[in-house]
Formats: C-alpha cells, structure tokens, sequence
C-alpha cells in the first residue's frame, strides 16, 4: 500500500479498524523512521489500539492513547498529544477513529487542520458480513453519517469482510463484488482486501481480474477468550 | 454470501429481541451492554418499534411493566450496577405476574465495581432480585448464537408463565464477535386474556396489580403462583453435557468460564482425567436432577465461576454434599486462564476418593 503522512481509520462499529491499524503502523514502520498510532476511540472501551501497546513499542512505533484507556474508568477521553499527528509534520501516522458517526466526532477538532495540509488518507473499512452493513448502500449511510460527524471526506476503501476465526475464501469471494458496488457508488477507489494472512492467497485470486491490492494481516487479540472455541 | 453475520454479542441478542416481536425497548447505557441500547435506537424505527432512552434505569423498569400490562413483548437491559437499581420494578413485574425479558450482561462488583466481566450477581438473579416471595426464569448463554436464541426462549417463556426471563450474560458474551445465523425457525405466541387491550364495552375490565389487602388472598396468590413455578422447575430445565458418560469429575460452569473450562477438560482428557462438565443454561431452574444422578457416578465437582463462589452452593445443595465441590475462581474482572481450571481439575481428581 502506499501511504499519506496520515492514514485515518473510520467504519461500522466492529468493522476491525482498531486490527488494520496495528497492522498498517506495523508496515509503515518498516518504511518510515517516525510512525505513531493515534487511538480517537471514545465509543468502545473494550477494543481498542491500546491492547497492542506492547507490539507497537517494540516495534518502535509511538502509541497515542487515553491514559484512561483499558482502566475501569470508563470515559470518553482522548490523549492531549494527539495534537502531535497535525502539530509533527515530519511524523507518520495511523489514526484509529472510534466506530460510527458517534466515534467519528471526535475526529472533527483535526479535520481542519488535515484538510489544511492535505497529505492524508481517509479510509473507509467495510466488513459486509456486520449485520447493519450487509448491503453497498447501508455501507454508503454509514460514511456520509460518519463523514458528517467528523468533518472529513472518505478518500478509499479497504473492503475486511470477514466472519471471524470462521472466514473462508468463499466468504472473502462473496463480498468482494459488494465491496467493488461500494467504490462505484461513492466514487472512491478500493485501495485493499484485508484478510487474515493464511488467507491472503485465497484473496489475491478474488482480486486477482482487478487492480486491487491485498493487505495480508495478523489479528491481535487482548484476551484469549475472543478465539476459544465454544 | 454466507447467511452468517459477525455480531457482538449484545447486538444478537438486541436483533434477536426484533425477531422475537418486541417493539418495545426501554432502556438506559452502561457499559458493557450499552450495544444494546445502540443497536436498538438504530433499528426500532426501521421496523415500527419504539426505543426510549429513559431518564434511569429504574424509570426504564417501570415502562417495562407499562408495555407488558398492554401484552406486548417488552424489554430492558442493563449491566450489574443498573440492575441493582431495577430492582423494585422486577418485585412488581412478578407481583403483578408480568412477562418481560430483562439482560443483565454483569460487570465486577460491588459497587460501581468496573466495566471487566463478572458472574458475581448470580444470587441476585437466582435468589434475590427484589423483596418478596418470586423467582425469575434465568437463563446463562455461552456464546453469541446463544445470546441470540435464549433471548428468543426467554420471551416465549416470560409469556407462557408470565414471569421475567433474566438473561444473565457477562462482559465477555456481550462484547465478544462470532458468527450467528439468525434462522430461529417458528416463534411461539400465547394469548394474554389478562392484557390492558380496552374493554370495547364488551367484558369487564382487567386489572394488573400488585397490592391486596386481604392477606389471605395474597397468600393464595403466592401459593398458585409457586405452583407455576414448580411446573418450570419441572419442564423447563436446560444443561449442556459435555464428555460425561465415563467421566469421574465433573466441572460446573455456565457463560464465559464454560468455554474457558472446556479448553482445560480438552488438556485434562488429553492427560487421563476422566473429567466433564455440566453447563447449566437455566440457572433457575437450576439442574438439579442432573447433579444429584451425577453425584452418583463422580468423585468430585468443580465449579468454575466469575465470582466469589456463589453457584457453588446450588452445587453442594443439588448433590447433597455427597461428593467434595472444589471452586475454581476469579472475580472484579478477572478471567481464569484454562491452566488455572486445570489446575483445579487435577487437585479434585486428587482429593475426589473412591468412587
């Protein structure tokens, strides 16, 4: 993938924006000196960047978060040093926007000054097998609700559809072409696949007749529980 | 595509309540259930309903009883702290022999306790849920699918008894993603002769009410309505057994820590434990019949829970103390590690004696 100064992460609540995020700071890292991850998460207090401090650290990548984050003190905070993603125009950045247009309000004190320097990438993740967005135009809803709320325009779409430790290429295969009507009707180039990387093969025949990119990803889990078996 | 869809926890069991029927969801936001709340406001006005943020949750209760006296499939939802404060309301709801589903997706306690996972108000729904003599059907799903399907039974059972369904869920189960498929088949209705509908001048109105003053009249009420209780405890008990035929341990767990529990019979088995487990899905009406015929072939039980050993004693009374009942705990937010349940198992096939 080729990436902006800032790379924001907006979609569905649940869309796996916080898991690309780890990701693609991971990968950024391998390009640029000075990567930080942003967590503007003030909706989910459960999930989030913060749970993979420790991969990012080591990494060297700066994590941005609440001090509140992951405590039992469960209020929508967001860190002063945000301000670092717009102020530090040498950093690079992952912004992981919370979920929604509830989550995204909290983007709007940056957008002003990101619309200013225009060197950013507003992605826009989509997992169609997420029950409220099953269809390209429930989808389309959620970014112009999401786009209103934060004071920014999407610029691309990374199409993670998935159903958990259950997906199959069948299923990756399936939403692909939702994925595609999305791009049609907002006007935004797909920019990836992301897929679990056992996967990754099985995506890149999906999107092999298209010029769509797939960015293979590890999932980080805060707790065993998410992946044992019932 | 995939009929599947990947869901919380808390938003199956919200999609499942639409399927149900339900129009009504009154309610107020603590984490870590609040996705129901969300998930309604979203959806109650795509299909007619109503969702109403009410100004408490004790406020939210008390609408609750409102739509039920009207027969219609009501719900509220809350988490531990929120629950405390619905009390009173779930006295009148079966004082006034209400159906209503209630959740409770339990943080730790006491107190405001914390936002992390807990199973520590199992006595408060089992035993104490408000002042008087009544029970609440309780009903402990373990994974998402059955978020979704016990919010299903649960309304039709709340209907067939007129009781309250208690959905007692933790942080894990209304937080966790899985796959669901939302194809419940056939949902059973009953007719509610008792409900507020209008007389339409042609009956003598219906009256729900929960005060009597004639004591003696209250205490035949009571007692008709213990005998519907009895006809629950009869009909309605629901178990998963899981490797018990041969087994000479037997875990009890139900929700989160069944899952985790599994893992460690997986290991214990793997290492010649004959170990298994009975996972309760109605806490009330607890299984007893299964506990006690199990306590004649076990040597030990183990219980697993979220809190400071409350099951425990439904265990120890189901089985009469015939065999030891180890506990194996965490609480405040704490999840036991699948190593620290078998731990347990080892110690109870230890100290468990002859058969």
């Amino acid at each position: 993938m080729e990436f902006k100064r800032v790379n924001l992460l907006a979609g569905h609540y649940g869309s796996g924006k916080t898991n690309i995020a780890v990701n693609m700071a991971l990968e950024m890292r391998r390009r640029f000196e000075r990567v930080a991850v942003a967590d503007l998460d003030i909706v989910n207090p459960y999930f989030r960047t913060k749970d993979s401090a420790a991969e990012l650290e080591s990494a060297g990548i700066r994590m941005i978060s609440s001090e509140y984050a992951n405590s039992n003190v469960d209020v929508p905070a967001m860190a002063p040093e945000n301000y670092a993603i717009v102020d530090d125009r040498s950093l690079h950045a992952v912004v992981d926007v919370g979920g929604d247009d509830r989550g995204a309000l909290a983007l709007g004190r940056y957008s002003p000054a990101l619309r200013e320097e225009n060197d950013y990438e507003m992605y826009f993740v989509a997992n169609f097998y997420r029950p409220l967005t099953r269809t390209p135009a429930q989808a389309l809803e959620v970014m112009r609700e999401i786009e209103t709320a934060g004071g920014l325009a999407f610029t691309a779409i990374i199409d993670n559809s998935n159903l958990g430790a259950e997906t199959t290429p069948e299923d990756i295969a399936a939403a692909f072409p939702l994925a595609r009507e999305l791009a049609r009707l907002s006007g935004l180039p797909l920019a990836a696949v992301s897929v679990r990387k056992d996967l990754a093969d099985a995506a890149a025949a999906v999107v092999a007749a298209d010029e769509v990119e797939v960015f293979p990803i590890d999932l980080y889990y805060k707790r065993e529980w998410a992946v044992w078996n019932t | 595509m995939s009929e599947k869809v990947l869901m919380k926890g808390n938003e199956a069991l919200a999609e499942a309540a639409l399927m149900a029927g339900c129009r009504h969801y009154l309610g107020y936001p603590i984490t870590p259930q609040t996705e129901v709340a969300a998930y309604m406001a979203k959806r109650m006005p795509q299909v007619g309903g109503v969702f109403l943020q009410a100004e408490s949750e004790i406020a939210a209760i008390n609408m609750v009883i409102g739509v039920s006296s009207a027969g219609k499939r009501a719900m509220t939802s809350s988490s531990s702290p929120g629950i405390s404060l619905k009390s009173e309301g779930l006295s009148y709801l079966a004082g006034c022999d209400l159906p209503a589903l209630v959740v409770n997706v339990q943080r730790g306690g006491p107190g405001l306790g914390g936002i992390q996972p807990s199973q520590s108000d199992y006595f408060e729904a089992t035993r104490g849920a408000g002042h008087g003599d009544f029970r609440m059907i309780v009903l402990a799903p373990a994974s998402v699918q059955e978020m979704a399907s016990l919010t299903i039974k649960g309304f039709e059972l709340a209907d067939k008894y007129r009781m309250t369904s208690m959905i007692l869920a933790d942080g894990v189960l209304g937080q966790m993603m899985e796959p669901v498929s939302l194809d419940f088949g056939e949902i059973k209705t009953f007719d509610k002769p008792w409900a507020l509908t209008g007389t339409g001048g042609k009956r003598k109105p219906n009256i729900v009410n929960s005060l009597y003053m004639d004591p003696a009249e209250l205490e035949q009420l009571n007692f008709e309505r213990y005998a519907r209780y009895q006809s629950v405890c009869e009909n309605e008990v629901m178990i998963e057994e899981y490797m018990m035929e041969d087994a000479e341990i037997c875990v009890v767990a139900y929700g989160a820590v069944a899952r985790v529990s599994k893992n460690a019979i997986n290991e214990a088995r793997a290492r010649g434990v004959k170990v298994g487990m009975i996972r309760p899905i109605t806490l009330w009406p607890f299984p007893k019949a299964a506990l006690r015929a199990a306590a004649e072939r076990v040597r030990a039980f183990v219980t697993v829970e979220l809190s400071m050993g409350q099951m425990v004693d439904d265990v120890e009374l189901a089985t009469r103390c015939m065999r030891p009942v180890l506990l194996c705990n965490r609480t405040g937010g704490m999840i036991p590690a699948p190593e620290e349940v078998l731990a347990k198992i080892f110690e109870a096939d230890s100290i468990g004696g002859a058969k």
